[in-house]
């Protein structure tokens, strides 16, 4: 490593080069303390709402603590309302979004290794068509999907939402970035050399080293399908299929049209209920966001 | 001539791309495809509607009716709008926020990063449903607040529809964008930095003229990626329009596919504009990606 000069003279300092009061660093701590405030405080408001009752909700502040500590009633109010549908939707949601990631996933990094380390003809164009599928917006493909899902006979099915949830261009784009960097040739070269077939290398040997790009491909894809709101909504009406997303949406909704006030608790507790998984999934694994997030970013 | 080893290698392939070719097919092509192919057909009802509706074929018909509709152009409007509050306003302050953790103490730096992404674990339309009651009047400590002190903003009225949904994503996505930024701010070489210590540049100077243009290929990437989601905006005014059905009910793009396809049963007219938005999505993305690669080169 170069040392880098250093020179005897400071260089001369200018009126402007005086570390200002924003700069210091209970400046800098100030600021993003701001910053923190405004995507907690919502946050907040959400974990004390459900904590209080149905009265503490309209009469006390938001971002005080209710008179009531009814967390425990909201949540037996919560699984016992509409014959504890609420526990149905979240089953429906783990298999969409946990079986469905998991799939996607998988053959996500089966692709993105092939596109990596194996030889074949018209690698790159066909590479080209993942890319397309990358740009294409997900919300305008719920028409299309629901008008060939209709053709199908899945609209209102299970595998009308299931299916979609499969595939994710971004996916092999990332197994592909992942495959390069953490699974060298030479370790490829050597196992052809021992006689391995190329399909129990990827299984024995790639596998394996691509683990960790493994969980952030079906963290990235988890959270997408949880996300879905648009694809739902035109394709499901049978209340018993949906996701979690989609049932407190109709919940919030009737609360609004029909005056159904004890449906507001219902919509902010479920919605506690639904974002608890997530953020604890979200602080043990963050350093698996992490790489995916930048790994699109460095390319 | 082909090799044992390279059929092998090719035989693999094959077998490791199929699954994912397979369901992208059945999933993307095939639905795309047959969306252009029903969005050529328009249902007519025969006589005064007794004799039943039939398809008929209607050439590009759909794609004008869309293209003329005031509802759907409107649309684009509200896009428009939405795009430059929002994105000036989430990838500057994703920005700034990098740069202050650039110079944070590297105790804070971990607590920052946390808090300030925490907002993206939330799913959309939990996000939109928080929001919704924050901004609604009696229910929400914020508008009661400003309200002691004498400000009544109506975040529900068409009028403010554009700043209330670009503050739910800005939420969202602001902590995102800043982790990534500042994953980038860490490539770039100490060296650099030093030797602009060394020639008295301060630590705005510093940001400005050097920080930032290195992590311009970050920051490309992150508005193409916003871009493609801001013209797919849905779920934000989908909520908060239940809330106050100020906005009508084709405020943005995906409303006004959702409100032909399900309200007026237009399934031709709900196919084009879909396709529309698709191909707007694309050149967009296309436009973007040019521009940044333009302006990176030396």
């Amino acid at each position: 490593m170069t040392q880098p000069t250093t020179r005897t003279a400071p260089a001369p300092r200018g009126p402007g080069r005086r570390p200002s009061v924003l700069l210091s660093k209970a400046g800098v701590t100030a600021m993003l303390g701001l910053a923190a405030l405004y995507t907690l405080l919502p946050m907040l408001w959400l974990v004390l709402s459900s904590t209080k009752s149905r009265q503490d909700l309209f009469a006390t502040n938001g971002f005080a603590p209710g008179d009531d500590f009814a967390l425990l009633d909201n949540l037996q109010y919560l699984f016992e309302a509409d014959n504890g549908i609420f526990l149905r939707w979240l089953l429906n949601t783990v298999l969409y979004a946990g079986v469905g990631a998991l799939l996607a996933t998988v053959f996500s990094v089966a692709a993105g290794y092939a596109f990596d380390k194996l030889d074949f003809p018209g690698k790159e164009r066909i590479f080209s068509l993942v890319l397309l599928g990358v740009m294409v917006p997900g919300t305008a493909m719920a028409i299309p999907l629901y008008l060939i899902a209709a053709e199908a006979g899945l609209v209102n099915s299970f595998w009308g939402v299931f299916i979609p949830g499969l595939v994710f261009p971004f996916g092999v784009y990332l197994a592909r970035v992942f495959s390069a960097s953490y699974v060298p040739g030479e370790v490829l070269e050597a196992a052809r050399v021992d006689g391995a077939g190329e399909f129990r290398t990827f299984c024995r040997i790639a596998l394996p080293m691509v683990a960790p790009g493994f969980v952030t491909i079906f963290l990235f894809q988890f959270t997408q399908i949880w996300n879905s709101f648009f694809l739902p909504l035109v394709m499901l009406s049978d209340e018993e299929l949906f996701p979690v997303n989609l049932g407190l949406y109709v919940w919030y909704s009737s609360a609004l049209s029909q005056g159904h006030p004890q449906d507001y608790l219902l919509a902010i507790v479920g919605s506690l209920v639904s974002v608890v998984p997530l953020v604890v999934l979200f602080l043990m694994l963050q350093r698996f966001w992490k790489s995916g997030m930048t790994a699109g970013a460095v390319k | 001539m082909t090799s044992p080893s390279a059929r092998a290698q090719r035989r693999t392939a094959a077998l490791l791309l199929a699954p994912f070719f397979v369901l992208f097919t059945a999933v993307t092509i095939a639905p795309l495809v047959y969306a252009g192919w029903m969005s050529l057909f328009t249902t007519r009802t025969s006589g005064l509607g007794f004799g039943g509706a039939e398809e008929v074929f209607a050439g590009v018909d759909n794609y004008v009716q869309a293209l003329s509709d005031p509802a759907f152009r409107g649309g684009f409007v509200t896009i428009a709008a939405y795009v430059a509050v929002y994105i000036p306003v989430m990838i500057g302050g994703a920005l700034v926020l990098a740069l202050l953790l650039d110079t944070a103490l590297a105790k804070a730096r971990a607590f920052f990063q946390l808090a300030l992404f925490l907002p993206h674990a939330v799913p959309g339309l939990i996000a939109a449903l928080i929001w919704v009651y924050l901004y609604t009047p009696g229910l929400s400590p914020v508008t009661d607040f400003l309200a002691s002190g004498g400000l009544d903003i109506d975040f529900l009225s068409a009028d403010n529809a554009v700043f209330s949904a670009a503050n739910i994503a800005v939420w969202e996505w602001i902590g995102y964008n800043m982790v990534i930024f500042y994953a980038a701010l860490q490539a770039v070489p100490g060296e650099t930095l030093d030797a602009a210590k060394i020639d008295g540049a301060g630590g705005i100077r510093t940001a400005l003229s050097i920080k930032v243009p290195m992590i311009r290929p970050a920051i490309a990437l992150a508005v193409l990626f916003t871009v493609i989601g801001s013209v797919q905006l849905f779920t934000e005014p989908k909520v908060i329009y239940s809330a106050s059905s100020s906005i009508g009910s084709s405020w943005t793009p995906n409303m006004f596919v959702q409100t032909a396809a399900f309200t007026h049963n237009n399934f031709g007219l709900a196919a084009a504009a879909s396709l529309l938005i698709a191909l707007f999505a694309a050149v967009l993305s296309f436009l973007v990606t040019r521009f940044s690669r333009s302006r990176s080169k030396p």
